[in-house]
């Protein structure tokens, strides 16, 4: 008999593994989580603020009140993420030592590095990070990250941005599969990624760690549109809480995720939900607003 | 006859189960509704979240199939999550869906997720060599039925996998290993069956 081996990769990224085919929701009380596991969430995002409440108080969004957090911690089983800021490793140890199960490095908070990440190899605890395309997530796979999602456009109830982005990961990897051995180091130098990575999805034809969609989801369909391009599962921040009955949209998202490919089901569980939380059309966000831009 | 397992694929990690299992040759399919249990010869419960998966079972009447077709005798294994919904004791309060196997088991026995950890233990069931087991957020069993056959035990005493009869639980993933030994026991419950 040996001994136990904690915070390694294996177990940072199985976490990731048991939460696919899942839905992660973002809560900001206690009450919102007890709703959000009732419903079926495979784990939810402690937050102070859904991202539409963020993006419209504006200002410097950071981590949360660990009164908040831990209130949380506490009266769920599901496990709790929560959000740190880009580059701000502070938060992160601080959202360790709360004992969180895995930490966001968040686009929707205000970045507090515009260089660099945090070296999330460093945390026993495992981290899941945005990304637009498939360089940005490999950058932070090489920094750490046991998880990816999809950056989309949080907090705007607009699925565009994420199904590009999601399109785009799956695009570059198809691309990579198909590549031959020696064209793959200016793959890597094209992509800015780390070239054993590059290898590592050209011999798998996958991504290297669970990869799931987040930005935008609004509706039971589109999760399951989301799913059928290839997400391994979804989050859903403000889609669930500003929707005008979010236990009813929290159960019907859930199983549209479970039953993304049978049709049947998805008309049957978008019944009588009500109405989706307002959406925004990309156009009308000023530039320097869009959060999927923050980090690179 | 080739033999066919269905894996549960409600939630969680079941692709993993089911690529194991095409490595080893056997015939698989994916169960989320009732009519997908006809003709499986035995049924992997994966790990995930034991609450969403749960929840998902009772929506479409899943529990009580799979609790009557164990009863009946068809070889279940159930991993980490799987466990949980196989036990017919839970620490935690809310709706057992199966209480198929004899065991009283405790929900995040560990710990939190940075308590997580790999290990390597002896399971004199599948050989000599030692299994590198990998625990997620695991639960553990608290207490055996005397019909219930322990197989695994930590190097504290904490019991971590338990076979009765048709029915085996593991506390961890050997989904997540390429060390197939785990199903390949499994597969000789169903063949034997």
């Amino acid at each position: 008999m040996s001994k136990k081996d904690t915070g390694t990769f294996t177990v940072k990224a199985g976490l990731a593994q048991m939460l696919k085919g899942g839905v992660i929701m973002d809560v900001v009380t206690p009450e919102h989580a007890k709703i959000a596991e009732d419903a079926g969430a495979c784990a939810v995002m402690a937050l102070e603020r859904v991202p539409s409440d963020i993006r419209a108080t504006g200002g410097v969004a950071r981590m949360s009140d660990p009164n908040i957090i831990t209130a949380i911690i506490d009266c769920v089983s599901i496990p709790v993420m929560a959000k740190c800021r880009i580059g701000h490793f502070v938060e992160a140890q601080l959202l360790e030592a709360l004992g969180v199960d895995y930490i966001d490095e968040s686009e929707v908070l205000t970045p507090a590095d515009e260089s660099h990440h945090v070296n999330k190899n460093d945390f026993g605890v495992p981290f899941v990070c945005g990304c637009r395309n498939l360089g940005e997530a490999l950058r932070r796979i090489g920094e750490g990250a046991a998880m990816i999602r999809t950056k989309g456009e949080a907090g705007t109830g607009n699925i565009v941005e994420a199904v590009r982005h999601m399109r785009t990961v799956m695009d570059e990897i198809r691309k990579l599969k198909n590549m031959p051995a020696e064209e793959l180091m200016a793959e890597a130098k094209e992509l800015g990624a780390p070239y054993e990575l590059l290898k590592k999805i050209s011999r798998t034809g996958k991504m290297p760690v669970v990869n799931f969609a987040a930005g935008g989801v609004a509706t039971p369909a589109d999760a399951a549109l989301m799913m059928q391009l290839g997400a391994d599962g979804v989050f859903v921040g403000s889609g669930i809480f500003k929707s005008s009955n979010p236990s009813a949209f929290a159960k019907s998202i859930v199983k549209a995720v479970t039953h993304y490919n049978d049709p049947a089901i998805l008309a049957e569980v978008s019944k009588g939900l009500g109405a989706a939380m307002p959406g925004l059309e990309m156009s009308e966000i000023p530039a320097e607003e869009l959060l999927a831009k923050r980090g690179w | 006859m080739t033999k066919k397992i269905g894996v549960l694929a409600l939630q969680g990690a079941f692709a993993e189960h089911i690529s194991i299992l095409k490595k080893l040759g056997v015939e698989t399919s994916e169960v989320r509704l009732p009519d997908e249990l006809d003709g499986i010869d035995g049924l992997i419960i994966p790990g995930g979240e034991s609450t969403t998966i749960t929840k998902l079972m009772a929506s479409y009447e899943l529990a009580d199939k799979i609790k009557s077709l164990g009863q009946s005798g068809l070889p279940i294994m159930g991993t980490c999550a799987g466990m949980i919904l196989l036990a017919n004791k839970v620490d935690t309060n809310g709706k057992l869906p199966t209480g198929l196997m004899d065991i009283e088991v405790k929900r995040n026995a560990f710990g939190r997720q940075v308590d997580s950890f790999e290990i390597d233990l002896d399971i004199p069931a599948i050989g000599k060599k030692p299994y590198h087991a990998i625990f997620i957020r695991a639960p553990r069993i608290e207490s055996a039925g005397s019909n219930v056959e322990v197989l695994v035990k930590l190097p504290d005493g904490t019991i971590v996998a338990a076979r009765d009869g048709n029915i085996l639980t593991l506390a961890f993933h050997p989904e997540l290993t390429r060390d197939s030994r785990l199903h390949k026991y499994f597969l000789d419950i169903v063949n034997r069956r």
